[in-house]
């Protein structure tokens, strides 16, 4: 007997390809799902976003205030929605999410530029995710010299000498410090619970199948329904264990402000751990074994979690990415923790977010039922 | 829900047929089982018995056919019906890692049992589990696999029994046990329909199917069975049984040669053929001839050679 016989090994090595050829869905994963991610990651992500939703306030209506918004406009960074607001409604639209940005021009902010006095450029900043507007805001700073450079001429142009024309304040709303982890750690409740409810659940009927225990099952009274809700109802409980673990931490060891209500938050992410509740037993209906209910599971839970907005800023991506992003509920639910925890955002607030979960929710769970069988026709 | 008084058959179904992709898995199956009584499903691998019992408990529909199972529609009220029946799968299939407790307390409480703490601890006390009744199902041997599979399906108290291969890999000992106990069953008024490859187990069923190719080819006691296939055997006893079963199998009347310890077994469909056509080798001398009843075995090897002439 040799140490090692090539005819051994190769036995071996022909058997595995045999049986990898026979497995059709793994093999698609394993060969297909590298491109389609590359194509889709690699196109979608972006840690400079641009084109950040922008409101304007502005008291002074002068010719530089205009020059400035022109400016903005120009750089690429901000994409102005809101040309004249009050600042009501500007508050009103950061708090929502709607605009990253609320710029505000002072009513003497063209007469004290031309005197010289360096007049103040009110910049508010959404920085719930300080990826998201650390570049933006550098951006301004430095564009306001050149676009005023342009604008102050004739008997103004002694103006330009002035080391910076204006003075742009920076406010960064409900994350002041800039802290990452006051975006991340409230976001990772989200994708901690999109994780493991999948998984866990992905594998419930499948493993009934595999082991021969869903016949059983079939053969005694038992409906559909009352298999998958009394599925889904421990591990709904074992998703709020893992949320307030992650809230204890957040609040314990990282810090992380609660301005909302916690009551609130809880609530509402019933609908968003039963929707992937939900996600994991259709999985499990269609998977045949164990091993492709983990790969669905792990095909759904990519994109959550570079799509979503929780690695990379949501607005960094491209529409289409944004769309693909806007069906996950992990991007509602991450702006709905974010918004009740760092914004106070309440129900009213939030309602838009909510929607699209329940509606996500409600599609998986009818999938679901109709993909599990009760007879085995 | 119409009272459903207590029929005499408790299976009767009329042209029982279900195709998978195109397949006629089971062909227009007739079948009668009275109260009480154990009736044999045999056949070979493949022949449609499991899928049979599986329309029998409302696991599958049949495409056409029609019939009652405990009085209920087998089409329409397959869930009064899987209330009422026992259904063993081929495989183990209970829940591994539940103990034998949490397992029989589960099924349990699917079928809603009344005083279900009482059930469970009385079936585990019939079937010898006291004392490890905290033990992980899949911890049992093969033999206590099997009884506790019995014991789960016993639980919500069956009017019927439908046991898929259930001896499978079972040794003689605990086989003859299980025996013993779906007698006592039989006796107590339960019905138990059972698939077996087993000879021995199909002589100790009440009556008999066999069943090939989906078609149901003989029914009755096994006397009735033997009696209508109409063979008749020579058992050969004698030196050199090798080159004589190479020189008898192709001799025209002979259907079967088949060693049987340290004899021959000649079996042919008709006896006045095989009597003549064997009377070279019957005159010689050299072995010794004796008629003997065809056995069970015989008779479901004829059945299935000739079901195969007909339907492949």
């Amino acid at each position: 007997m040799k140490a090692f016989g090539v005819h051994r090994f190769w036995a071996i090595v022909l058997k595995e390809f045999i049986q990898m050829k026979r497995d059709r869905v793994t093999f698609a994963m394993m060969v297909g799902i590298p491109p389609i991610q590359l194509a889709l990651f690699g196109f979608a992500i972006n840690s400079d976003p641009k084109h950040l939703p922008t409101a304007i306030v502005n008291a002074d209506r002068g010719p530089f205030a205009r020059a400035l918004v022109w400016g903005l406009a120009q750089s690429g960074y901000f994409t102005v929605i809101r040309e004249s607001a009050t600042e009501a409604e500007a508050a009103r639209l950061l708090q929502l999410g709607t605009v990253q940005f609320v710029v505000n021009f002072p009513e003497d902010f063209s007469r004290r530029l031309i005197r010289g006095e360096q007049p103040s450029v009110l910049v508010e900043a959404d920085a719930t995710d300080p990826a998201a507007t650390g570049p933006a805001l550098s951006a301004i700073r430095a564009l306001a010299e050149p676009v005023l450079r342009r604008e102050l001429t004739g008997p103004l142009a002694h103006l330009r000498k002035t080391l910076s024309p204006i003075d742009v304040q920076v406010h960064a709303h409900y994350n002041p410090e800039n802290i990452t982890q006051y975006n991340v750690v409230p976001g990772l409740m989200g994708v901690v619970l999109t994780m493991t409810m999948i998984i866990i659940t992905a594998l419930a009927i499948t493993r009934e199948r595999e082991r021969g225990t869903m016949e059983t099952l079939l053969a005694t009274p038992v409906r559909p329904f009352e298999v998958m809700s009394g599925k889904i109802l421990p591990y709904i409980m074992v998703g709020y264990l893992q949320a307030s673990l992650i809230l204890l931490a957040a609040r314990f060891l990282f810090h992380v402000p609660m301005v909302g209500s916690l009551p609130l938050l809880y609530a509402v992410a019933l609908p968003f751990i039963a929707a992937n509740l939900a996600v994991g037993i259709t999985f499990s209906t269609i998977a045949r074994n164990q091993l492709q209910a983990i790969q669905m599971a792990f095909f759904f839970f990519l994109p959550s979690i570079l799509l979503s907005g929780f690695m990379f800023p949501f607005r960094g991506m491209p529409g289409w990415a944004q769309g693909i992003g806007a069906c996950l509920p992990l991007t509602h639910f991450l702006r709905i923790v974010r918004g009740i925890l760092l914004k106070g955002n309440s129900l009213t607030e939030i309602a838009p977010e909510l929607w699209p979960i329940i509606l996500f929710m409600t599609v998986a769970l009818t999938v679901g039922l109709r993909r599990y069988r009760q007879t085995l026709d | 829900m119409i009272a459903h008084t207590q029929p005499s058959d408790v299976i009767d179904v009329v042209g029982i047929t279900k195709s998978f992709s195109g397949k006629r898995e089971v062909n227009a199956i007739d079948l009668r089982v009275r109260r009480g009584e154990i009736f044999g499903f045999l056949g070979p691998n493949g022949s449609g018995k499991t899928t049979f019992i599986r329309m029998l408990c409302g696991l599958l529909t049949p495409e056409s056919g029609s019939g009652t199972c405990l009085g209920y529609d087998v089409i329409r009220d397959q869930r009064e019906i899987r209330a009422r029946v026992g259904y063993m799968t081929q495989k183990f299939s209970f829940y591994e890692d539940l103990s034998i407790r949490e397992n029989l307390d589960f099924i349990a409480r699917l079928y809603a049992v009344e005083n279900r703490r009482q059930a469970v601890d009385a079936s585990i006390e019939r079937l010898g589990f006291q004392g490890r009744s905290g033990q992980l199902a899949g911890e049992l041997s093969g033999d206590w696999k099997q009884r506790l599979a019995l014991a789960t399906c016993l639980i919500h108290s069956p009017q019927l029994l439908l046991l898929d291969e259930p001896t499978a890999g079972v040794d003689p000992k605990a086989r003859r046990e299980f025996w013993e106990q779906i007698h006592g069953l039989a006796n107590e008024g339960l019905t138990v329909l059972i698939t077996t490859h087993y000879m021995d187990e199909a002589e100790r069923c009440h009556r008999l199917a066999y069943i090939a190719y989906g078609t149901l080819l003989a029914r009755g006691t096994v006397d009735e069975v033997v009696a209508s296939a109409g063979l008749s055997t020579w058992e050969v006893a004698g030196p050199g049984l090798n080159e004589l079963a190479r020189e008898l199998r192709p001799v025209e009347g002979v259907r079967q040669v088949v060693p049987f310890g340290n004899t021959l077994h000649v079996t042919g469909s008709n006896a006045h053929a095989l009597d003549s056509f064997t009377s070279p080798w019957r005159t010689r001398g050299t072995h010794q001839w004796t008629r003997v009843p065809s056995r069970l075995e015989d008779v479901f090897i004829h059945l299935m050679d000739s079901a195969r002439d007909n339907f492949s």
